[in-house]
C-alpha cells in the first residue's frame, strides 16, 4: 500500500473514530445515573459460576480436556465468561440501541451535530466493549481467586472476551436495525438462550449427538467458548488463532453492515 | 374489604385482552426457557452426573425438572408483578381509569392475583405435558406439582406486587431480579441440593419461598412428598395471602390517597 | 424577566461569508411514491430571518431536514454555508444550530448534561462547554432547572432547552422547525423575544411555521409553501400588499340566510366563503361594513381587521393554514 493511500484513507477513519469517542463520552455521562445497575451487572455471571461451576460441579466431578482431567468448575468458568461477554454485548447493542433508535430520538439529536450515523454505530460498539471489559476483568479476578485459572495464558482472557464482545456487538448492531417492535426484540432471546445453553458451554462437544456437533462448531459462541477455554486451560494452538480470526471477521463485518444500515435508517 | 367476584373477573378479562397483544413476547421466558434448561443441564449435563450416582435418590433430570418448574413460575410471576404494575399505575395510568368504574381496589388486586395464577397455570401445564417424554414425573401425585408450582409463584408475586405498587419508578426492579430472584433461582435447590451449600448459608435457603416451593413441587412430581409438606404449604399460603392483603394497602395508598 | 449581563457573549454572529447562507435549486424530495418537496428554488441571505409558511404536510420539515444535512435531495442541488451537504455534512452541521419540530432531547440525561453532551459533540473544550451551558440556560431562563431530568420539564421548557442546546456551538445559521407549536401564548412570546435577540446579533435564522402571526412577527422574508411547492415569495408586508387587499371584513351569517348571489361580490374586491364565515377583502373595511349594513345583509357578527398572511395563503391556495 502506498503512503499516499494511507494518508488519504486514514484521516476520515480517524476523524470518525474521534467522533465516535464523543458518543462514548455521552454514554459515560448517562451511565453516571445508573451506575448501580451497571456495576451490579458484573454480579450475574459470578452467580452462575458459583451455582453451576461450584454447586453443580460438585455433582459432575472432572471433565477430560486435552487428555487431562480438569475440575468441572475450571472447565466451565471460561464458558461462563464467554456467555457473559455475549450477553452483555447483545443486551447493550439491541435493547438499549433499539430504544434510542425507535423511541427516544437521541440519535436524531446527535445527528444534527457533526456526528454521522456510522459514528453512532461505532460509538455504541466501543461503549459495549468498555462495559464488557469491566465485567470481564471482575470475572477474571474471581476466577483467579477461586483458583480456576490453569494456565498463564489466562492473562489473555480479558482481551479474548472483548473479541467475543466485538463479534456479538457487531451482530447486535446490525440486527437491531431490522427490529420494528419490542416483540421483535424478544427474538433476540430466542437466539442467545440456545447459544448460551448449547455451545459446549455445560458439556464437552463430544457429549452432543454426532449430527449436532458440526452445527455447534460453526456458531459464534462456541468459537468464543473454545477460545477462552484454550487460554484458561492452556492448550493454545493454531485452532486458537482460528477462533480469533472467526470472531474478528464476524465483528468487523457486523460493524460495517451496521454502519451502512444506521445511515439508511437515520438519514433519509 | 369486600371483593366482588364479577368485578374481579372483569379485571381478569381486561388483562387477558391486553395479553393477547403481547403473548408472543412471553413465549421464550415462559415456555421455551425452562425446556431448554432442562435439555442442556438436566439431560445433557445430567448424563455425566448420573454416572456418579443419583442425586437425592433421583436421576439428575428428575431432580432438576421440578426445580425448573417452580423457579420458572417464580420468575414469570415476578415479572408480572413488577413492570405491568408500574405501567398500570404510572406509565399508562390504566389502574386509575379502572378505578373510575365500579371496580374497587380489592377487586383490582384480587383480579390481578387471579390473572397471575392463570398465567402460571398455563406455564406449568405446558411444562408438565411437554416433559412427559423425559420421564421426569411419576405417580398420580405428580398432578399436584402443578398447583404447587402455581402457589410458589403466587407466594413470591403477591408480596412483590405490594412492594412494586409503592415504588416511584422501575429502578428497583433490576436490583430485585439481580439480587433476589436470580440468587434464589441458582441457589435455593433448583440445580443442586441445598445441603451442598456451606453450613451457614443453608438456613438462608430454607427461609426463601422458592426452596419451600421447590421441595413441595419436587415431592409431588417424583411421587414421594416429604414429611414437611404441611410446613411448605403453610409458608407459601401465608406469603400469598399476606402479600395480597398488603397489596390492597399499597394500591390504596397509591391510587386513592 | 431577568436580563442577561450587558456584555452577553452568547452569540458571536460569525459572518457567513459573502454568498447565500442557503441556496436550493430545483430541489425535489421523494419518499418512495410520495413527493414531499416537488421542485423548489430559494436563497437565504446572510443575516436575514427567512421563513417557510404553510400548512402541515406542505413539505417544510422535509426541506428543513435537507438544509440541516440529515437528508439529501432526490433531485436538484442544495448548498448550505457555501458547501455541499452530501460531501461536507459534518463540517456544515458544525456551524448550524438545529431546533427540530419534535424535541430530540436526551431523556437519559439532566438538563445540564444535555447541554454538556451536545456541546461536546461539536468538540468544544469541556471548560468552554460548561461555561457556555450555564450562560445559555440563563438566556432561556432554565438556570434553576439545570439538575432536573428532562422528563420533568414542561413542553415550553423543553422547547427552550432545545433552543439553548442549538446555540451551544455559536452557530452561523439557526434552523427552527415549528418553534412554537404546542406552546401556550406566554411561552410563545418569551421564545419570540429570544429569537429577536438572536436576529439582532446578526444570526441567520431559517424557520418554518404554520402560524401566520409568527411569520409576520419574525420573518424578514418568507416563502409560502403548499403541497411541496413554493407559491409565493417576499416580505410579509409585501406579500399582503401583492396578494390581498388592505382590510378584511369577516361576516358570520345566520344559518341558511345566504344573501342573494352577487350582492357581497359587489361590495368587495374578493369574497372567500368558508364553512363558518365569509371574508370580504377590501381596501377600506369600515366603508365596506357600512355598505353591508346599508344593503341589509343579515349577519350575526361582523369584524373588520387588517389582512394577514392567512388571507394571502387563502387567496393563493383556496385553503386555510390551520385546519
Amino acid at each position: 500500500m502506498s503512503t499516499g493511500l494511507v494518508v488519504r484513507v486514514l484521516p476520515p477513519a480517524l476523524l470518525g473514530a474521534r467522533r465516535s469517542a464523543l458518543w462514548v463520552e455521552r454514554q459515560w455521562v448517562a451511565s453516571r445515573r445508573i451506575w448501580l445497575v451497571l456495576v451490579s451487572g458484573a454480579f450475574e455471571p459470578l452467580l452462575y459460576l458459583l451455582a453451576i461451576g461450584v454447586g453443580v460441579g460438585a455433582l459432575v466431578g472432572d471433565v477430560t480436556y486435552g487428555g487431562q482431567p480438569v475440575p468441572y468448575a475450571s472447565w466451565v468458568a471460561p464458558a461462563m465468561l464467554a456467555a457473559s461477554a455475549m450477553n452483555g454485548a447483545v443486551y447493550e447493542t439491541t435493547g438499549n440501541v433499539f430504544f434510542r433508535m425507535r423511541y427516544s430520538k437521541v440519535y436524531d439529536g446527535a445527528l444534527a451535530t457533526p456526528l454521522e450515523p456510522r459514528d453512532l454505530a461505532l460509538g455504541e460498539l466501543i461503549w459495549a466493549l468498555l462495559r464488557g471489559a469491566a465485567y470481564a476483568v471482575s470475572f477474571a479476578v474471581v476466577m483467579a481467586v477461586l483458583g480456576l485459572m490453569e494456565s498463564w495464558w489466562s492473562l489473555l482472557l480479558v482481551p479474548a472476551a472483548l473479541l467475543i464482545g466485538l463479534a456479538f456487538a457487531g451482530l447486535g448492531l446490525y440486527a437491531v436495525t431490522f427490529m420494528r417492535s419490542w416483540t421483535d426484540l424478544d427474538l433476540v432471546q430466542l437466539v442467545t438462550l440456545p447459544l448460551f445453553l448449547f455451545s459446549a458451554t455445560f458439556v464437552p462437544l463430544d457429549d452432543y449427538p454426532a449430527w449436532a456437533e458440526p452445527i455447534v462448531v460453526v456458531t459464534p459462541l462456541y468459537q468464543g467458548v473454545a477460545l477462552l477455554r484454550d487460554l484458561s486451560l492452556g492448550s493454545v494452538g493454531p485452532a486458537t488463532l482460528g477462533h480469533v480470526a472467526y470472531l474478528v471477521v464476524l465483528g468487523l463485518t457486523g460493524l460495517a453492515l451496521a454502519g451502512r444500515r444506521f445511515s439508511r435508517m437515520l438519514v433519509r | 374489604m369486600r371483593v366482588a367476584a364479577g368485578r374481579s373477573a372483569a379485571v381478569v378479562e381486561g388483562l387477558w385482552v391486553s395479553y393477547r397483544h403481547t403473548w408472543r413476547a412471553t413465549l421464550v421466558s415462559s415456555f421455551l426457557s425452562p425446556l431448554l434448561f432442562l435439555l442442556a443441564i438436566g439431560v445433557g449435563l445430567g448424563a455425566r452426573i448420573d454416572s456418579g450416582g443419583p442425586v437425592e435418590g433421583l436421576t439428575y433430570a428428575a431432580f432438576v425438572a421440578p426445580g425448573l418448574l417452580a423457579a420458572t413460575c417464580m420468575q414469570v410471576a415476578t415479572f408480572e408483578a413488577t413492570y405491568p404494575v408500574m405501567a398500570g399505575i404510572k406509565w399508562f395510568g390504566t389502574y386509575r381509569s379502572i378505578l373510575a368504574t365500579p371496580v374497587g381496589v380489592p377487586d383490582l388486586v384480587a383480579g390481578r392475583v387471579a390473572w397471575i395464577a392463570l398465567r402460571l397455570t398455563a406455564v406449568a401445564a405446558v411444562f408438565m405435558v411437554v416433559t412427559i417424554p423425559f420421564g421426569v414425573s411419576s405417580g398420580p401425585l405428580a398432578v399436584l406439582a402443578l398447583p404447587a408450582a402455581v402457589l410458589t409463584g403466587l407466594a413470591v408475586a403477591a408480596p412483590i406486587e405490594a412492594w412494586a405498587a409503592s415504588r416511584d419508578d422501575e429502578q428497583g426492579f433490576v436490583g430485585l431480579f439481580r439480587f433476589v430472584i436470580l440468587p434464589m433461582f441458582l441457589f435455593a435447590g433448583t440445580f443442586f441440593p441445598v445441603s451442598q451449600l456451606p453450613d451457614w448459608l443453608q438456613p438462608v435457603a430454607w427461609i426463601t419461598p422458592l426452596w419451600h416451593g421447590t421441595e413441595l413441587t419436587r415431592g409431588f412430581m417424583t411421587g414421594a412428598p416429604d414429611p414437611l409438606v404441611p410446613l411448605h404449604l403453610a409458608v407459601l399460603l401465608v406469603l400469598a395471602v399476606a402479600g395480597t392483603l398488603a397489596a390492597t394497602v399499597t394500591y390504596r395508598r397509591r391510587l386513592e390517597p | 424577566m431577568s436580563t442577561p449581563p450587558a456584555e452577553h457573549p452568547l452569540i458571536a454572529a460569525r459572518p457567513t461569508g459573502t454568498g447565500p447562507a442557503v441556496e436550493a435549486v430545483g430541489v425535489v424530495k421523494r419518499f418512495g411514491d410520495f413527493t414531499a418537496v416537488a421542485g423548489i428554488d430559494f436563497a437565504v441571505a446572510p443575516g436575514e430571518t427567512f421563513g417557510f409558511l404553510g400548512p402541515n404536510g406542505a413539505g417544510k420539515s422535509s426541506t428543513m431536514r435537507m438544509v440541516g444535512c440529515v437528508s439529501h435531495p432526490t433531485e436538484g442541488t442544495m448548498r448550505v454555508l457555501g458547501r455541499d451537504p452530501r460531501r461536507d455534512g459534518p463540517e456544515i452541521r458544525g456551524r448550524l444550530g438545529v431546533v427540530p419540530q419534535q424535541d430530540t432531547l436526551d431523556g437519559e440525561l439532566t438538563v445540564m448534561d444535555n447541554m454538556y453532551v451536545y456541546g461536546r459533540f461539536f468538540r468544544l473544550p469541556r471548560a468552554e462547554v460548561r461555561a457556555r451551558s450555564a450562560e445559555l440556560l440563563e438566556f432561556v431562563q432554565l438556570a434553576d432547572r439545570a439538575t432536573a431530568k428532562v422528563d420533568e420539564l414542561s413542553g415550553g421548557m423543553k422547547r427552550r432547552l432545545t433552543i439553548a442546546r442549538a446555540l451551544i456551538n455559536r452557530p452561523e445559521l439557526v434552523l427552527l422547525d415549528e418553534p412554537t407549536t404546542g406552546l401556550d401564548p406566554q411561552a410563545r412570546h418569551l421564545l419570540w423575544e429570544r429569537l429577536y435577540r438572536l436576529r439582532a446579533d446578526g444570526v441567520t435564522l431559517v424557520l418554518t411555521t404554520h402560524y401566520m402571526d409568527e411569520a409576520e412577527q419574525l420573518c424578514d422574508r418568507l416563502v409560502i409553501m403548499d403541497r411541496g411547492r413554493i407559491v409565493a415569495e417576499g416580505g410579509p408586508a409585501e406579500l399582503i400588499r401583492r396578494h390581498a387587499a388592505r382590510d378584511v371584513v369577516e361576516l358570520r351569517l345566520p344559518a341558511g340566510a345566504e344573501p342573494p348571489s352577487g350582492v357581497l361580490e359587489e361590495l368587495a374586491d374578493h369574497v372567500e366563503r368558508l364553512p363558518d364565515r365569509v371574508l370580504l377583502s377590501t381596501d377600506d373595511g369600515d366603508q365596506t361594513l357600512a355598505a353591508v349594513i346599508g344593503r341589509g345583509v343579515a349577519h350575526e357578527r361582523a369584524v373588520v381587521r387588517r389582512a394577514t398572511l392567512e388571507d394571502v395563503f387563502l387567496r393563493l391556495t383556496g385553503r386555510t393554514l390551520v385546519d
